[in-house]
């Protein structure tokens, strides 16, 4: 009989699906049905009710992480490229992406826009889409581009599936979607109030296994876990409270995360996986779907560097939203080495947080990097100075 | 990303007289007075010459950004890909392209410091060196490439053509000087196809969006007849920069494709396209190119008449500015010639067919900034290669590929097995960087070109025997 927590238990479920590089949770999900497909995206956002409605599993690629030996994938990539597009030609390349029957690959940077070049010379037995989303947040102008680029999503998928996608069917896994968003939402505003009652380590995971879960499952996970959590009382430390930026694509080892939480930082929110929280409050799922979602992508989603702002004011203003709302003492800037959009991005949300005296710290990581010594005491003087500040 | 390039105000190269003219296919010095010199000591170098009619056109425009806002007029800034400078002169801009003086200043041995005080003040050492000598430049007071100021733009045009950079470069500029940026956002061809919501949405913008934006900038209404115009002229010079660089099928070429192309496209990519003198300029350059095919002569170096072709090439990725004429000299030394590159497509893919359509003006220049290179997907990108390949009948694909730009660089690997499968031709790989000159080695570049010269003779022997 097992004595570990009922938390412990959905971590070690999370944690086996995230070391799980062959992707068994889709094979298995696959195999109960015959005929059953999976397709996987790569970060930031793709609208995976479409993928829902359609009856297929969306699965999330996050490259291979630091557990995965690179051999072929680093023929492809010169040195000063950034990792994750390495890996994951090395997944795909080792078969483990074969359970995929199409993968998505959304408008964030160059690299992994022509990885989905390579993706189509590759693989060509895969269904390929580069999925464009607009930079003109104007309904009549972008708002009806990204519908017909989810028009042409759609009328694929219906394809793959062997009948169109009714409007019915996206109504519904909008709302699947919706509870999704809601129980995420929950599960960050919880680790903001009591971060040593969820560490960030932890919701982490449980954040991940939505990469490979269907999301019904996934929500009642993430309900799980919050419950869970709770009711087992874990000892506060007085660490100092803050937002992480710049992982939105390649993610950084998980025992990173831990050494940031281990040096005195409790992470009270993050950019890791913005696809479960990229629009930010519910789509109205009985009304036109596509327009809806448009919409919501369009004037309530979250921002990241792939995205243009159209000010110099919206500069920063997220962020600083982040460190507001959850009463964050600093902000840690970690990105990906060669990440043009996280790297680019970095000196202007350093400054907007220099002129409202928001403490910060940078430094850069690769979804390998295996030593953590540097990256521990970076973070612990960043949390001793907080405290320091603070207490001045 | 990195984009070509007006004519990098080089140097320092000799001017062959031929039939009582000098050669246009020798770069043209950017600013300042002509050069000459050379193996052969000076030599004069005449007015009628292209070369001078170019050097004349960019001393002009660097000279209306220098003094446009004492004479009332509105400075536009914008990127190469994309470049939309038939509808800036609609509304009387003067016209700068960032990366064309991040270019130059490499050329000029300026960037490396221009870049290292970017960094110092926050930038990575990870990131795209224009965007880095761009900021560099500005940092120490936008001391442009012929010694004036320039000054601080009134619109940005964000063509956000092929390269994610852009926005991030043109956000920056924004985030330090205020500017107020347009946004033009052209779709990638990740189909390998422009679809026609595509183009609407790019015509959408440049109605909606675009337009009525520079005309509140500038206080100039947009007149579309006026725009008509000016295409009709782009037209003209497109059609003869193709035949320039399609003189290239010849044998032996009488261009270099690469190194002598970047010239060659510099008025048509940057802020000349449209104007009269931009289609005086290459109709006077295809006379000239072609007067080399019927003499049956090869390209002008800067060393002068190159010797024996050798070893006929196609390139694929930018060139390396700050160490641009001694990686010139690599090739030419060896005899080899460059008879087709991807980089001279990057402002414009021209020679498939598109030209700028007066009758369908919006939709052309949608179609124009979808067309771009490196808007282009992968699976495009090797087509396109290969049939150079065939077309100019080349030994082999050689890609120098850029520390700086992910839009070309990403996938380049693949691309390179995918040709030489595709094609049966050796194909190389040397690294180097657009501006930063701590990412030239020359030695390294030298010695992966002679094994790749000594691969492609090793393969003709091969053939020869087998035949």
């Amino acid at each position: 009989m097992s004595t570990i927590s009922p938390v412990l238990q959905i971590v070690e479920r999370c944690q086996a699906l995230f070391d799980d590089l062959d992707l068994s949770a889709v094979k298995e999900w696959k195999s109960k049905v015959p005929g059953r497909k999976a397709i996987g995206y790569l970060p930031v956002y793709v609208p995976r009710e479409l993928v829902h409605a359609a009856g297929m599993l969306s699965v999330g690629i996050l490259g291979g992480g630091d557990q995965l030996e690179v051999i072929q994938g680093d023929a492809y990539y010169q040195s000063y490229i950034c990792r994750i597009p390495r890996s994951t030609i090395e997944l795909g390349l080792t078969g483990r992406l074969d359970c995929l029957d199409g993968v998505l690959f959304p408008s964030i940077c160059d690299v992994i826009r022509n990885l989905s070049g390579m993706w189509q010379l590759l693989f060509k037995d895969k269904y390929v889409k580069y999925f464009d989303v607009p930079q003109n947040y104007v309904d009549s102008i972008g708002g009806t581009f990204y519908i017909q680029e989810l028009e042409i999503l759609r009328d694929d998928l219906g394809k793959m599936r062997g009948a169109p996608i009714t409007d019915a069917e996206l109504n519904a896994s909008i709302r699947v979607f919706n509870d999704n968003r809601a129980a995420v939402r929950d599960l960050y505003a919880y680790r903001a109030a009591k971060p040593w009652q969820a560490p960030t380590a932890e919701v982490y995971l449980v954040l991940r296994a939505g990469m490979v879960l269907p999301p019904e499952e996934h929500t009642e996970l993430v309900r799980e876990y919050i419950a869970a959590a709770d009711a087992v009382p874990r000892p506060k430390r007085d660490n100092a409270r803050v937002v992480l930026t710049g992982a939105f694509c390649e993610q950084p080892p998980l025992a990173l995360i831990k050494s940031i939480e281990m040096s005195g930082c409790y992470i009270v929110d993050d950019d890791f996986m913005l696809v479960t929280r990229w629009l930010l409050d519910d789509v109205p799922p009985d009304a036109n779907p596509l327009e809806e979602l448009s919409k919501a992508f369009l004037h309530r989603s979250a921002t990241t560097a792939a995205k243009y702002e159209t000010t110099r004011e919206e500069k920063g203003v997220f962020l600083l939203n982040q460190v507001k709302t959850r009463a964050a003492e600093g902000v840690i800037f970690a990105a990906p080495s060669f990440c043009d959009p996280a790297l680019l991005e970095r000196p202007m949300l350093q400054d907007v947080l220099g002129k409202h005296k928001v403490p910060h710290t940078a430094f850069k990581y690769a979804e390998n990097t295996g030593q953590m010594a540097p990256i521990r005491e970076q973070a612990g003087t960043f949390a001793d100075s907080i405290k320091l500040w603070s207490a001045a | 990303m990195t984009t070509t390039a007006a004519m990098p105000a080089s140097p320092k190269q000799p001017t062959e007289a031929t039939q009582g003219r000098s050669q246009v296919s020798s770069p043209p010095s950017g600013g300042g007075a002509p050069q000459s010199g050379g193996p052969g000591g000076p030599r004069p170098v005449q007015k009628e010459d292209a070369m001078w009619l170019q050097k004349e056109l960019i001393n002009r425009n660097y000279h209306e950004l220098a003094t446009a806002h004492q004479t009332g007029r509105k400075v536009s800034a914008t990127f190469v890909p994309g470049n939309l400078n038939e509808l800036l002169m609609c509304f009387d801009f003067a016209r700068s392209l960032p990366e064309t003086n991040a270019l130059q200043n490499g050329m000029r041995k300026k960037s490396g410091k221009m870049i290292m005080d970017a960094e110092r003040d926050g930038q990575s050492e990870d990131v795209c060196t224009y965007v880095k000598a761009d900021l560099g430049m500005m940092m120490g007071g936008e001391i442009g490439p012929t010694g004036e100021v320039l000054p601080k733009p009134d619109i940005l045009l964000l063509s956000y053509t092929g390269c994610f950079t852009f926005m991030k470069w043109f956000e920056l500029i924004r985030h330090k000087y205020g500017c107020e940026t347009v946004m033009l956002h052209v779709p990638y061809q990740g189909e390998g196809r422009i679809a026609p919501n595509m183009r609407e949405y790019v015509v959408k913008q440049l109605k909606e969006t675009v337009i009525p934006t520079l005309e509140r900038i500038s206080g100039v209404k947009f007149d579309i007849d006026r725009l008509r115009q000016y295409m009709r002229e782009s037209a003209k010079a497109e059609e003869d920069l193709v035949a320039v660089l399609q003189s290239a099928k010849n044998r032996p070429s009488p261009i270099d494709g690469y190194f002598g192309a970047v010239y060659y496209i510099g008025p048509i990519f940057t802020a000349f396209r449209g104007m009269p003198e931009a289609s005086e300029y290459y109709r006077v350059l295809r006379q000239e190119i072609e007067q080399r095919v019927r003499e049956g002569k090869g390209p002008i170096t800067p060393d002068g008449e190159m010797g024996e072709e050798k070893y006929r090439l196609v390139v694929e990725g930018p060139p390396n500015w700050t160490s641009f004429r001694d990686f010139w000299k690599m090739f030419y030394d060896e005899g080899a010639v460059v008879v087709a590159s991807t980089y001279s497509k990057v402002g414009g893919v021209y020679d498939f067919g598109f030209r700028h359509d007066p009758d369908h003006p919006l939709e052309s220049l949608a179609d124009y900034c979808l067309g771009c290179y490196t808007n282009l997907n992968l699976p495009s990108r090797v087509d396109m290669i290969c049939k150079y390949i065939d077309e100019y009948q080349a030994d082999g694909l050689l890609i120098n590929s850029i520390k700086s730009c992910n839009s070309f660089s990403a996938g380049q690997l693949l691309i390179l097995r995918e040709v030489e499968k595709r094609t049966g031709k050796p194909a190389a790989f040397i690294e180097t960087d657009l501006v930063d000159p701590r990412y030239f080695s020359a030695a390294n570049v030298r010695n992966r070109l002679e094994s790749y010269f000594q691969m492609v003779k090793a393969k003709r022997v091969a053939a020869a025997a087998a035949h």
